[in-house]
């Protein structure tokens, strides 16, 4: 609800932009004032679309089961119909239409499948050799121009350990924090694909990494170039977003009265679409003053900053996250690995929530997407030794519909509601407890992993015909 | 509840604790031996020391009585393989004492006089139920690490176990970056240094060890001494089966070597031959990725095989982000992955003894820590649930007996921040 602002903002934006684009492309309605101009010639927002397609699966009711429906609610006893790839019904006691499988969810939960707002997946895949790490384009402070989609190796076991262990089914691959502005990320469907445009999220905005801190300064400031300050940070951005400021301007005009087209810049067009409201910015940031300042630059230049990640001290500035309708993506406990990371509290996220800024939990690890369920439980027991309460079913908000309004699919995916995506996960117990694992997992609902049938669980290229290839991992 | 409890650590503080007597009664024992927990037992402390634990024990005349209904007892989390005291936060290098590019010294380097009991982490991973840590150097310049120590985590000056308790060597993949490029190069170099320490061994006087083209300082020949001693364990990390194998073949060159495998990702492969030769194993609790090309065969069963194959287990702290307390929701998985189909984990007893009496045997400190056992150091933890649970947390701790604050700087900036917005003044003025 805090993202409602910005996300209707950038729906807004796109549905604009889409007609002009058709208008554009067929010639009709030139304005009048530019008829001795060539017409306008639109760059291609989407060059390396989405061949995504949903797998087939069988019409399945799961009855008798703990449902948290990623929204708040809770119904014990409860039922779950998945039929067409999409969630059909959910209620009390639903019947089961003529062919289903039917699944008996005694002592189980159904929820929706996780959202990983931060992974690496892919870009820093396993094994963790030179030759296949492709996260940070290192070699200057500003590459807007990279798209981490050019860098995922669908190949990456990763992917598989997080829909199998993690019940995770949708995830964001951002670019890595060696640089202020990393590039774009892209959203993926947690499904193996022999490509990446296979595992596209169809319709999913496109982000841009931003990171502010230790990251850039060391990286830069070790070969002796600015950014070597976090005052070097911030002018490098405001110096970059005057020139994006300039771009954009040249552009619409262009876009609206044709002529000249002026000169393509690749990482330009990726700023110029966070100006426009297209392209959602996930910042890296730690220490709260910093945040701060962040906030002032996205007014100063006219964006918004959807979401911190990391954001180890947002704690502190709950009350200005929320006023400027900004995220925090957050780990349960991680404190104490670098120095802004030295005030980390395993009480940050509920502490966010409790004020009424909008926070959820992350991983940008390879093992830790495995387990986003336990670090929010972990989250729980803290927010609940410290005094603040917090349903478990309200928690379940931080898995899976904060992280996609964060990522502006929030229509399509991240609750129980019907007509979404098919995306569950059945637990063999209270997800939220240290003894419970995913027993299945469907992703617009085909059954990609069942814990008690080996032909459904991923194995990937890589890991074909090596020792332990097709084992439980 | 909580509060009547933090009163209660507070006033044993302020007594004398050595000769304190402490039963803890009416709750759920684990005493870390592996055995399944018993339900309201009692845990008798004196003198620093676990006088007994379980089902039917008598509270003497005296004792300060703890009343543990509702609740868990067990000994403290035991971190093993850690860098906790060593360092104040990891990437600030001015702050961290785990590794030495730079130095000459290689094996002989020694962690105990680096180590900080003040250090923050040290109370925070406290106040998450860790009371002991096996801490090991980073290795630098050498496949040699140098030697780590056994540290206790309470708040008192005098944080020492056991100084140089055991040596730290890295073959596999990583030694064979640190010995110049190579598996081979890895083998020649520590080879070369067990000859080297043979001769130093035989003759002091004879040794050279101090010129520039000396290989292995007197120092480092010394230590490297008491490593064929069978005096100063050496724990060896390797992951690949292979390499496993390989490490194991050693003990037929140097019989009085006492080895320990430290990761071991695909221990699992091996297991029999592990079990065969009696090696202890600290292995990595939930590694399963092909991290490297020497871990193509990780998974999450790997303990729960080895232990099964009758390996000796205990897990590692390695991976744990969120600090060395994670140790129990590590050890809360391999129950969990018992009941996966095909996968192979550990029960709630084998579970909590692999991050607690586990470690201590590994490193021959099982008479000392790590347990419950009668005559063991007394570190106990309270929890208000099943500790491997992740709603559960201590609510009292005791270090060789003695009552620690539940207090860190941790639990300082959440206080402060609770609230989020200032008052009347800067939050730089609102403290306990």
């Amino acid at each position: 609800m805090k993202l409602g602002r910005g996300r209707r903002a950038l729906w807004g934006a796109v549905a604009i932009a889409l007609p002009l684009a058709a208008c554009a492309s067929d010639g009709k309605d030139r304005p009048k004032s530019a008829a001795a101009k060539a017409p306008p010639v639109k760059y291609a927002r989407d060059p390396y679309p989405s061949t995504y397609h949903a797998y087939p699966g069988v019409p399945t009711l799961v009855r008798n089961v703990t449902v948290f429906d990623g929204e708040g609610g809770r119904i014990d006893g409860g039922a779950v119909l998945l039929a067409d790839g999409k969630i059909a019904a959910v209620g009390q006691s639903l019947d089961a239409p003529a062919g289903a499988t039917v699944v008996d969810g005694a002592g189980k939960y159904i929820t929706p499948g996780i959202v990983d707002i931060h992974s690496h997946l892919g870009d820093y895949p396993s094994p963790q050799v030179q030759a296949l790490s492709d996260g940070n384009e290192a070699t200057a402070p500003i590459t807007a121009d990279v798209w981490a989609e050019h860098s995922v190796w669908p190949q990456d076991p990763g992917f598989g350990r997080a829909l199998a262990n993690g019940g995770v089914t949708t995830l964001q691959i951002l670019p890595g924090s060696a640089n202020l502005m990393g590039g774009r990320s892209v959203v993926l469907k947690n499904v193996y694909a022999r490509t990446m445009q296979a595992m596209k999220f169809p319709g999913a905005p496109y982000g841009l990494k931003m990171a502010c801190g230790e990251n850039p300064k060391r990286v830069y400031g070790s070969k002796n170039r600015e950014p070597s300050t976090r005052m070097g940070n911030v002018a490098v951005d405001r110096q970059t977003w005057a020139k994006a400021v300039a771009y954009k301007r040249k552009w619409d005009k262009y876009e609206k009265e044709g002529g000249d087209p002026p000169d393509r810049d690749i990482g330009m067009d990726t700023l110029r679409g966070v100006l426009s409201g297209e392209i959602m910015v996930q910042n890296h940031c730690y220490r709260a003053d910093e945040m701060a300042i962040v906030l002032d630059m996205a007014k100063e230049f006219g964006y918004h900053v959807t979401a911190f990640h990391h954001a180890v001290e947002a704690y502190k500035i709950a009350d200005l996250l929320k006023a400027s309708g900004t995220c925090a993506a957050v780990w349960a406990d991680w404190y104490g690995f670098k120095m802004e990371s030295y005030d980390g509290i395993g009480e940050n996220l509920a502490i966010l929530d409790h004020a009424g800024a909008c926070a959820m939990i992350h991983s940008d690890d390879e093992n830790g997407i495995q387990r986003l369920n336990q670090e929010v439980a972990k989250v729980l027991s803290s927010a609940r030794h410290a005094g603040i309460q917090v349903s478990d079913a309200a928690a379940w908000k931080w898995l899976s519909l904060g992280p996609a309004k964060a990522l502006g699919i929030d229509q399509q995916t991240g609750s129980l509601r019907p007509g979404k995506m098919a995306d569950a996960v059945l637990w063999n117990g209270n997800p939220f407890s240290v003894y419970t694992r995913p027993e299945k997992v469907w992703v617009d609902g085909a059954l990609l992993y069942n814990s008690s049938d080996p032909k459904r669980r991923p194995v990937s290229d890589f890991e074909l015909g090596q020792p332990g290839s097709g084992d439980v991992k | 509840m909580t509060r009547a409890l933090l009163l209660l650590a507070a006033s044993v503080l302020a007594m004398p604790a050595a000769a304190q007597t402490i039963a803890i009664t009416g709750g759920t024992v684990a005493t870390g031996d592996g055995s399944a927990p018993i339900e309201r037992g009692t845990v008798l402390v004196a003198n620093g020391r676990i006088v007994a634990a379980g089902a039917g024990v008598a509270v003497p005349a005296g004792a300060e009585v703890v009343d543990a209904t509702g609740k868990w007892v067990t000994p403290g989390v035991v971190s093993a393989m850690t860098d906790l005291s060593l360092v104040d936060a990891d990437g600030v290098s001015e702050s961290n004492d785990a590794g030495a590019r730079g130095s000459p010294f290689k094996a002989s380097i020694d962690v105990s006089v680096a180590v900080n009991p003040a250090g923050v982490k040290v109370a925070n991973e406290r106040l998450g139920g860790v009371t002991r840590a096996i801490v090991a150097p980073e290795a630098g310049g050498s496949i040699f690490a140098g030697q780590g120590a056994v540290i206790d985590l309470g708040s008192d000056p005098d944080a020492l176990t056991r100084a140089r308790a055991f040596e730290y060597v890295e073959l596999g993949e990583d030694g064979g970056k640190l010995a110049g490029g190579s598996r081979p190069a890895a083998w020649a170099l520590l080879r070369d240094a067990f000859q080297q320490a043979q001769d130093y061994r035989r003759d002091p006087k004879a040794f050279d060890g101090r010129s520039r083209d000396s290989l292995v300082t007197r120092g480092d020949a010394e230590t490297l001494g008491r490593v064929l001693d069978g005096q100063l364990p050496l724990l060896v990390h390797v992951e690949r089966a292979a390499d496993i194998r390989q490490v194991l073949g050693m003990t037929r060159d140097y019989p009085r070597v006492k080895l320990v495998l430290v990761g071991v990702a695909e221990g699992w492969l091996v297991a029999r031959e592990i079990a065969a030769a009696r090696v202890p194993v600290i292995a990595h609790a939930l590694a399963d990725l092909p991290a490297s090309f020497e871990s193509l065969a990780a998974t999450e069963s790997n303990v729960g095989r080895m232990r099964a194959a009758g390996v000796q287990v205990a897990l590692a702290s390695t991976g744990a982000s969120g600090g060395d307390h994670v140790l129990r929701q590590f050890a809360g998985n391999l129950v969990a992955i018992t009941r996966v189909p095909g996968a192979t984990g550990l029960d709630w007893g084998q579970a909590w003894a692999a991050i607690t009496s586990g470690p201590a045997e590994a490193i021959g400190l099982g008479g000392e820590i790590g347990s419950l056992r009668p005559g063991r150091r007394a570190d106990v933890v309270l929890w208000d649930g099943d500790p491997l649970e992740l709603s559960s947390v201590p609510v009292a701790t005791w270090v060789d007996g003695r009552a620690q604050p539940m207090r860190s700087r941790q639990t300082d900036l959440r206080d402060r921040y609770l609230t989020p917005t200032e008052g009347a003044l800067p939050k730089a003025y609102e403290r306990r």
